[in-house]
């Protein structure tokens, strides 16, 4: 039987997976995919949480993220879309002119 | 008349204002000028300028060298600026006198003095249970302090009247040296720890804004940087030393010198008595120029002159006293604290005058100088003799104010020459600066009766009857040093042959009224102002320091016999006079030259050596005193300047910038541009205080 | 078909309402209007501004007795809430100031410019309204989307873009993090709703999710406020982004990342300050040493500045630890929040102060202010000068300044509430941090310049300056009124 544990152990997976994406990938697309993974792992559990408690602000809230969630994609690719014009590549290693 | 004490910090601050206001408009306005001056002349380049931005014109870069080709601003501007200048002081010292007179009258005719007079102006900041009011409080301590720093400050307004007068900032100068007035007279005059610290700040402000200001080239690199560290060093314990008095007894007005006087300190509080004079004590040092943060007032020199008399010799540095002694009932329940004040001033009392004997050039033998005495007033605060240190501050002010505007007189004379081995035999070209310098020079010297003997012996009695023997050795020694050096200055100086080039000597003039005027005035406070303090074996009544009393640590009063006085004050005098015999001998006589004024006695020997063995063996006498006392001495001084201080102080300086810098370098160095990199940097953040509340 | 509020709630967000209102009507207007009258926009702004501000007391007085639960506790007005959104609308108010010269001689247009402005205006007002986790997120984001977009403005400089392309990635980061520590507090306490989170915290035992959870909120707030070791990103987009924002950034979102911080740690997490506020700590000692030494070897303004505010943010952490600190006999008197709240108003005048000084320089290239760049400035420019220096003083805490005052505030909270130690580094760091400070100062005073760079004449910014300069000086000289005032805008 799927317990409450199996969701976050999932939404943990998910979650790991994309804060392991972040970290490695270079391509900005692909951490942007990375990042949706990450809100993703987060709707999981607020929806089995809410679930599991017989309380709807989880899942209100998982809608509200999922909204979120497309603006930030948009913005996001808008700066993509800018980084390609200047740099002709979507690479972060590429944005780094400024440090120190 | 009743005037508010706030008056007295305010009138400066009002100077301040008019001044930088007329400053900057004039100066806008003639910057207008030269850019329109400039347009007419270059019709055809419009493009630069569209915007016309003040300040901006070419007109501006003409002036940057500080040459003398006559005053920069005219008459009337000038004159605005000086007015301004010296009757915001004068008013301020008039009210000042207004106030500290009767109160110093009545105070000494009452049994025990009176209590002191506290006039809130507004509540500054109220914070938990602790409320700030800007207050000002007239007690002993802060009438005389304003006394003389209103006195000392208005006569050096007059003097930098004339003295900086072919000066292009000379709008700006003055409202500079208000400020500075301001600041100072609100550090004195403050009821609280923390509206001292709104002076203790603005003094140093002002002082690292007037040393740079027209010496600029070279200050800003290195001696810009020793005064900062050192008085970074300084603040540091001079705010930890407030919070700490604040959590000893829940207040910082100076309401807190009563309640250590009763020991009411809270013992539960997380900082020791100890520790917060310590603190305290550091932030004293680094003011006050001690060793080891002693370095940044040589330096300070580079300043023009009136600046260093006001700020680096009669005022601002003894701020660090000022401070000590007005926290001296914190201090005298840390009597390990005070013994660590007493070796730290006497330490550097002789350190410093060490160094002095091995200068040339004539600020830095007086800024040493200042540094030894400073170390003396520490001293006489380290074995309790509060009211003796600040005698000492008071006469000091007069006799070390006098040297340096004497000293700025002379340099004048000297068209900016401030190397000794180039003077000589000025005494009969500018004789009223000759003659207050040397009134001063007998004053620092210690020879009675003029103002230095009565402080400087009463430090010495108070370290002998405290029974610190080693102390008072060391005081006496330097001592001794100090009449020689500022012998060797005046010897060098005034008498024998002029030692620079013929065009040289016949520019030479005496200064103006405005510059002699207060000298002339120092000259007579050197004299005059030590008899408000002569001691009971002089058939005197110490009116000076039993004044004080009611502001100071009650300190335990060890009373020498008469007897054992009248030694005491023979060995100081009888110090003096050998240091002056010894500096009379060696220095400024007839033949020599700028490179080895002290070499004098050789031409001397060259030219009478045939005369006889009499004088032979005086100068071997002589040589051998030169060669097994003066020569060690000035060899260590030289060691000391050279190596010590450049070696070892530029090292700590250098090393902790450095170190600091690592750990710039190593934060930039984590800072690498790259996302993923700043993505790592934060997952590790998360994980490492995940698990920390994990293991919990 | 009834509402499920009370329509009177809409009265209590009347500000963010016409706010949003007129920053939609400027975006639509922006679409027809003329490149060389853009200018108008800017002031249609700035009079959106006013009308929100003015409408602040409006909406006081129609919710009645404060503080006033709105929409089913997912927005309070309350004095704190108040005087968070006087703050937001003020730092907008000088941005667009700062601006107007700014973005209207770049190529690119104003007008979304504007209305992104009033956005996120907006969400940081909601932030400082919010009592609910939904409504503090959503508001979060309407801020960090905006702020997105205004960072990557200039979006033909590189600096610029790369600026929006960090900031961007570690922002959607970050505040992934913060909603997967929100879903384990979901989960935990079984409501979102602050009020609840505290209730469940008092009873529930402390479990490992839950504590997980809260270690993940936390992280995701400072980096909001920047602080280390999740500072990284604040140097390199206060460099990039247009000196205006990267003023605004520095100051605005800060400010309602401040409030949503210590409405969530005390109203939500207050009952388990003893597990996290070790947390705090040290944090706020590592973002002291990290920000005041790593401003001391830059050489581009903007970037110290950036580092400058990193340090800051380090200082009024120790507000946030000392929250309860200064209570006699067990009452509570919430002396660190209202530090906190005075500090960060001398803060925004500061700050915006010196800023508003590297606007008015016209650097060779887009972000390329540097320390040398200043050089001989009071020879050319005695007032800019000496405004300056006031700045610069009161960013170092040196009296008698705002800044002094504030820091006074903190540091005697934070010794209050037991934190000797971090006070110590505080004023450690308050003497390094004046190395960094003074190196400006020298290269004003002390160095000759040769007038390479040269200054934009910009009345705009030099009334906003001159505002700041006021409130720096004034507010450091007669604090009460101030002090008075956030005493009075606490948490309820």
């Amino acid at each position: 039987m799927i317990t409450l544990a199996h969701f976050v152990g999932l939404s943990f997976v998910v979650f790991t997976i994309g804060v392991v994406g972040v970290l490695v990938r270079r391509n900005l697309l692909t951490v942007l995919m990375s990042i949706e993974l990450i809100l993703n792992a987060v709707n999981i559990n607020l929806v089995a949480f809410s679930r599991q408690l017989g309380d709807l602000t989880g899942q209100v809230f998982s809608v509200f993220v999922i909204i979120v969630a497309a603006g930030e994609a948009a913005i996001g690719l808008a700066i993509v879309l800018s980084l390609y014009r200047l740099k002709s590549s979507v690479n972060l290693e590429d944005a780094a002119e400024m440090r120190g | 008349m009743n005037l508010p004490l706030w008056l007295i910090p305010a009138l400066p601050l009002a100077g301040f204002l008019l001044n930088g206001s007329v400053a900057l408009f004039s100066g806008w306005r003639r910057a207008r000028k030269a850019t329109a001056a400039w347009r007419e002349a270059h019709p055809g380049d419009h493009g630069h300028d569209e915007h016309g931005d003040a300040g901006h014109g070419p007109g501006d870069h003409g002036h940057d060298d500080h040459g003398h080709h006559g005053p920069f601003l005219p008459y009337g501007e000038r004159l605005f600026y000086g007015v301004v200048g010296v009757l915001s002081v004068g008013l301020a010292a008039v009210v000042a006198l207004a106030n500290a007179v009767p109160y110093a009258l009545a105070s000494t005719a009452s049994e025990g003095g009176i209590g002191p007079v506290v006039q809130s102006v507004w509540k500054w900041m109220a914070a938990g249970h602790v409320s700030i009011d800007m207050a000002f409080r007239l007690d002993p301590l802060s009438a005389m302090m304003v006394s003389f720093v209103t006195f000392v400050g208005l006569l050096i307004h007059v003097f930098s009247v004339g003295y900086m007068q072919d000066e292009e900032g000379y709008g700006r100068y003055f409202a500079y040296l208000n400020l500075f007035m301001f600041a100072m007279l609100t550090l004195i005059l403050a009821d609280s720890l923390v509206v001292l610290f709104i002076g203790w700040e603005g003094v140093g402000l002002c002082s690292y804004l007037l040393i740079g200001y027209y010496y600029d080239k070279d200050f800003a690199h290195a001696a810009g940087k020793k005064a900062f560290v050192t008085n970074r060093i300084g603040d540091f314990g001079m705010v930890l030393g407030i919070f700490g008095i604040l959590a000893l007894f829940g207040t910082a007005d100076f309401s807190f010198v009563d309640m250590a006087k009763a020991g009411a300190v809270n013992g539960t509080a997380s900082i020791t008595v100890y520790a917060v004079c310590l603190l305290l004590f550091l932030g004293a040092v680094g003011k006050s120029a001690q060793v080891p943060l002693y370095v940044w007032l040589p330096d300070a020199m580079a300043g023009p002159t009136p600046v260093s008399a006001l700020i680096h010799a009669a005022t601002m540095v003894t701020a660090g006293v000022y401070l000590v002694a007005r926290c001296s009932a914190v201090f005298v329940l840390a009597p390990d604290a005070l013994t660590l004040v007493a070796w730290v001033g006497a330490g550097t009392a002789v350190f410093a005058a060490t160094i002095g004997l091995a200068q040339n050039d004539i600020k830095k033998v007086l800024a040493y100088s200042t540094v030894s005495q400073l170390g003396y007033m520490f001293l006489a605060c380290g074995v309790g003799a509060f009211g003796v240190g600040m005698f000492h501050v008071f006469t000091h002010a007069f006799f070390k104010a006098c040297l340096f505007l004497g000293s700025g007189s002379v340099i004048m004379a000297m068209h900016h020459e401030q190397d000794m081995r180039a003077m000589g035999g000025l005494g009969r070209k500018v004789p009223r600066t000759y003659l207050t310098m040397m009134v001063a020079t007998v004053a620092i010297a210690g020879i009675p009766p003029l103002a230095g003997f009565f402080s400087k012996d009463q430090i010495l009695g108070a370290a002998f009857a405290g029974g610190h023997l080693v102390l008072f050795a060391i005081g006496l020694l330097t001592a001794g040093m100090t009449a020689f050096y500022m012998f060797r200055l005046a010897r060098m100086t005034f008498y024998g042959e002029f030692r620079g080039t013929p065009e040289a000597e016949k520019r030479v003039h005496e200064s103006p009224a405005t510059m002699t005027i207060p000298l002339i005035v120092l000259a007579a406070g050197s004299i005059l102002v030590g008899f408000l303090g002569v001691p009971e074996a002089l058939g005197g009544a110490n009116r000076f320091v039993s004044f004080l009393a009611p502001s100071l640590a009650t300190a335990h009063p060890h009373h020498l016999s008469h007897a054992t006085e009248y030694v005491l004050m023979a060995l100081s005098v009888g110090v003096a006079a050998a240091g002056i015999l010894l500096a009379w001998r060696w220095y400024g006589q007839k033949g020599a030259t700028p490179e080895v004024p002290s070499a004098a006695a050789q031409a001397f020997y060259e030219k009478t050596g045939a005369l006889g063995r009499l004088v032979e063996n005086k100068w071997y006498v002589d040589e051998g005193i030169e060669a097994a006392v003066l020569s060690p001495f000035r060899r260590i001084g030289t060691f000391l300047w050279r190596g010590f201080d450049s070696l070892v102080i530029d090292g700590i300086v250098n090393a902790s910038a450095f170190l600091v810098e690592l750990t710039g370098d190593l934060v930039r160095f984590f800072t690498t541009g790259n996302v993923r990199n700043y993505a790592l940097s934060f997952t590790l953040g998360v994980l490492v205080l995940a698990l920390y509340v994990f293991l919990r | 078909m009834a509402l499920p509020f009370p329509l009177s709630d809409l009265l209590v967000i009347l500000p963010e309402l016409i706010l949003s209102e007129l920053a939609l009507g400027i975006l639509l207007w922006a679409a027809v209007v003329k490149r060389e009258r853009e200018r108008a926009l800017a002031w249609a702004s700035l009079a959106s501004l006013a009308i929100a501000a003015a409408l602040l007391p409006v909406a006081a007085s129609f919710a009645g007795e404060l503080p006033r639960s709105a929409f089913g506790g997912m927005i309070a007005l309350d004095g704190f809430s108040l005087f968070f959104k006087a703050l937001t609308l003020l730092a907008a108010a000088v941005t667009i100031l700062f601006s107007l010269r700014f973005v209207g001689t770049s190529p690119y247009p104003g007008g979304e410019y504007y209305a992104l402005l009033l956005l996120t205006t907006v969400g940081m007002m909601f932030m400082a309204s919010g009592t609910h986790l939904v409504s503090i997120y959503v508001a979060l984001e309407l801020m960090a989307l905006s702020q997105y977009v205004l960072a990557g403005y200039f979006k033909q400089e590189t600096k610029s873009v790369e600026a929006a392309a960090k900031y961007f990635v570690l922002g959607a980061f970050s505040s992934g993090v913060l909603l997967y520590g929100l879903s384990l507090v979901y989960g935990a306490t079984g409501t979102l709703s602050l009020g609840g989170v505290s209730a469940a915290l008092e009873a529930a035992p402390r479990s490992t999710l839950l504590m997980v959870g809260v270690v993940l909120v936390a992280c995701g707030m400072l980096f909001k406020v920047a602080s280390a070791p999740f500072h990284v990103w604040a140097p390199d987009v206060y460099e990039g982004a247009p000196t205006p924002v990267s003023a605004f950034f520095a100051v605005g979102p800060k400010l309602a990342a401040y409030a949503i911080f210590a409405r969530i740690f005390f109203d939500g997490f207050g009952p388990r300050s003893d597990d996290w506020a070790p947390v705090l700590a040290a944090s706020a000692a590592l973002t002291m040493v990290v920000g005041n030494v790593g401003a001391l070897m830059q050489t581009n303004v903007k970037r110290l500045l950036g580092y400058s505010s990193i340090g800051h943010a380090g200082y009024a952490l120790l507000g946030l630890l000392a929250y309860r600190a200064g209570g006699a006999a067990g009452q509570p008197e919430a002396f660190g929040l209202w530090a906190i709240l005075f500090y960060l108003t001398a803060y925004l005048l500061m700050t915006f102060g010196a800023f508003g000084l590297v606007v008015l320089l016209e650097a060779k290239g887009y972000a390329t202010e540097s320390v040398d760049d200043f050089n001989g400035l009071w020879k050319r420019n005695p007032l800019a000068a000496g405004a300056m220096v006031v700045f610069l003083l009161s960013l170092a805490g040196i009296p008698p300044t705002a800044g002094f005052v504030g820091k006074y505030l903190l540091f005697s909270a934070a010794l209050k509430a037991g934190w000797p130690a971090l006070v110590v580094l505080g004023v450690l760091m308050s003497a390094v941090s004046l190395f960094y400070y003074f190196r400006i100062v020298r290269a004003m005073y002390l160095v000759d310049g040769e007038g390479e760079v040269r200054w934009r004449e910009e009345p705009a910014v030099a009334v906003a300056v001159g505002l700041c300069f006021a409130g720096t000086l004034a507010f450091g000289v007669l604090p009460q009124p101030l002090i008075a005032l956030a005493k009075s805008c606490l948490l309820p």
